[in-house]
């Protein structure tokens, strides 16, 4: 009896602190920001349960569902586009950079270096030279014979969301790289060994040795990638705005989820705690989704 | 490994990995050498060095901006929350992972879905209820909000190193008089220091570098971060490359140097860290 009840106080000691903060800064806020979408406010306080109300503004009254569709196809884009790019070249230099060759070491720090930095930092210093009025980037493909790619990138709806996802992944490069070397290095060396011994070429063994081995890192890389790619809100605020700029071809549920729930920087209408937890709550439903199709496809065959 | 007889092999790696390294080296020394340039050399000499070493910008910046300030705070919301971080999860970590009791797998699960869920998505609950702790445009609020947001992944590394503590051990001491809080000092935290070091390493550059945070929930200027006051800089000074140039620099310049000094550490802690994850 004693016993139980020392193992008890010492449970509850132990873990309330973090159980209790956790709770009352993360789930709580979560759950009632679901609460607060099926609520009208006014001055950041809900004031009246409205049902289904802000949903249906969200996805029939435009401006808001173009918003939506806008912003949910956005980051669709700059996840693929973004995903791309960063794992095949981190992959690259990983498979190069897992060999023992002299300064390879020096490589991979240099190369994990960007990761370090702020966002806001990298995207108003890319803002920066891109810009047309200094002219760095067009002078340079105008010197190497790329004339004809001259144009102001950050300012054309076409090219501005690719140009920040490339910067993105040239930020975040740091991270896949990182994983993919631990994988590789924990690949059993003498599969290596017995694949250059049957005289397997180099892109016969990333194809059938590396890629099927690594399944599990790349998976962890993509729903990171993901996540972090759908409350993306740093990028865009440095590059194009709040606003999304040039005309919301850059906009995303983050700076969507900001204008409306803060109202600040330039929105059309008032702050609405009411339609940003909505919005929330829309986010929080495709990550929720995603996430379980990540756990039934890369994890099926390991115990949680 | 499969190793490259072939010289030439060799040499085409080294160019490729030359290029990407101009690709990562070349915005952050573009950055660092216009901040010493005069607004009219940085549209005359973009490229290379300043024809010499202008200070002006970096006394501007000072001027106008208050960056012992902003690294105070950067600082002190960034050790206070991976000290509670540390200190919160091992504590947790500890009894997920050496006590059986009935919901222990819940809770576990409980705090780990923290990870793959953006604490991002409760801003407005968190706002309301910084202003009703009135905590708002308080840096508690930002710690509370970090050791939060650093807790799952905390608990989840930690939680699977004690797991590989042996019982050995503690059950010796235990033998000894040893009670649990002394079994958790004297024995558990020495043996978690690698774990300890990985957790505090993937946690930094999240915190340090966050900017949602501050933008939501702080305004006086005397108590920015370093992200938030550098946004602030820019969006009123855009016009004036130099000084944005010299204050981008300043920003980013300690956190630059902290990690070329312990970049070895950082990435093997990183790889630890993350690679559970």
């Amino acid at each position: 009896m004693k016993e139980n009840k020392r193992l008890r106080s010492i449970i509850i000691i132990f873990l309330a602190p973090a159980f209790i903060l956790y709770t009352w800064f993360l789930v709580i806020p979560i759950l009632n920001s679901i609460r607060l979408s099926f609520y009208k406010s006014e001055l950041f306080k809900a004031v009246k349960f409205v049902g289904l109300a802000n949903y249906i503004k969200l996805f029939t009254q435009p401006p808001f569902n173009e918003r939506l569709l806008g912003a949910f196809l956005n980051n669709l884009k700059f996840f693929i586009i973004l995903g791309i790019v960063q794992n095949v070249i981190a992959l690259i230099l990983a498979i190069i950079l897992t060999r023992k060759y002299r300064g390879f070491e020096f490589f991979r720090t240099i190369y994990f270096f960007p990761t370090t930095l702020s966002v806001v930092i990298v995207g108003f210093l890319f803002n920066l030279m891109l810009n047309p009025t200094w002219g760095l980037l067009d002078k340079i493909l105008r010197a190497i014979g790329l004339g004809f790619l001259v144009k102001p990138w950050l300012g054309v709806p076409l090219t501005a969301l690719p140009m920040i996802a490339i910067i993105g992944a040239w930020q975040y490069i740091g991270i896949p790289l990182i994983l993919f070397t631990a994988g590789i290095n924990g690949i059993n060396k003498e599969i290596f060994e017995a694949a250059r011994v049957d005289g397997v070429s180099p892109i016969g063994l990333t194809k059938h040795i590396i890629l099927p081995l690594l399944k599990p890192v790349i998976g962890i890389v993509l729903i990171l990638t993901f996540i972090g790619n759908f409350t993306q809100f740093d990028f865009i605020y440095a590059m194009a705005t709040t606003l999304g700029n040039p005309n919301y071809s850059t906009d995303v549920f983050g700076t969507f989820f900001y204008r409306t729930t803060f109202g600040r920087g330039g929105g059309a209408f008032n702050p609405d705690i009411g339609l940003g937890a909505a919005i929330a709550t829309i986010m929080f439903l495709i990550i929720i989704i995603v996430v379980f199709i990540w756990l039934l496809a890369f994890k099926r065959k390991e115990e949680v | 490994m499969l190793k490259f007889k072939n010289i030439s092999v060799r040499t085409i790696l080294y160019i490729f990995l030359l290029m990407h390294t101009v690709v990562v080296i070349y915005p952050i020394f573009l950055m660092t050498t216009t901040a010493f340039k005069t607004n009219k050399e940085i549209f005359t000499n973009p490229y290379g060095f300043p024809s010499k070493f202008n200070y002006g910008n970096f006394v501007k910046v000072f001027d106008v901006s208050r960056y012992d300030l902003y690294f105070r705070n950067s600082f002190i919301v960034t050790v206070s929350s991976i000290v509670l971080i540390l200190f919160l999860s091992s504590l947790a970590a500890y009894i997920l992972a050496k006590y059986k009791f009935i919901g222990n797998k819940f809770i576990y699960l409980y705090f780990l879905a923290g990870i793959m869920i953006p604490i991002k998505l409760g801003t407005i609950n968190i706002v309301q209820i910084m202003n009703w702790l009135h905590l708002f445009d308080n840096l508690f609020s930002l710690i509370i909000i970090y050791t939060v947001m650093g807790l799952p992944i905390g608990i989840f590394i930690l939680t699977d190193f004690i797991k590989m503590i042996s019982e050995e051990l503690s059950n010796a001491a235990r033998i000894d008089g040893c009670s649990d809080y002394g079994i958790f000092l004297r024995i558990i935290i020495p043996l978690l220091k690698p774990a300890l070091a990985a957790v505090a390493i993937v946690n930094i550059l999240p915190i340090w570098n966050d900017f949602w945070f501050p933008l939501i929930l702080i305004r006086s200027d005397n108590l920015k971060t370093v992200p938030l006051a550098t946004a602030t800089l820019f969006g009123q000074y855009e016009t004036q490359w130099g000084m944005v140039f010299a204050a981008l620099t300043i920003a980013s310049l300690p956190l630059i140097i902290f990690y070329l000094i312990i970049s070895k550490q950082f990435i093997k802690g990183l790889s630890e860290g993350s690679f559970k994850g």
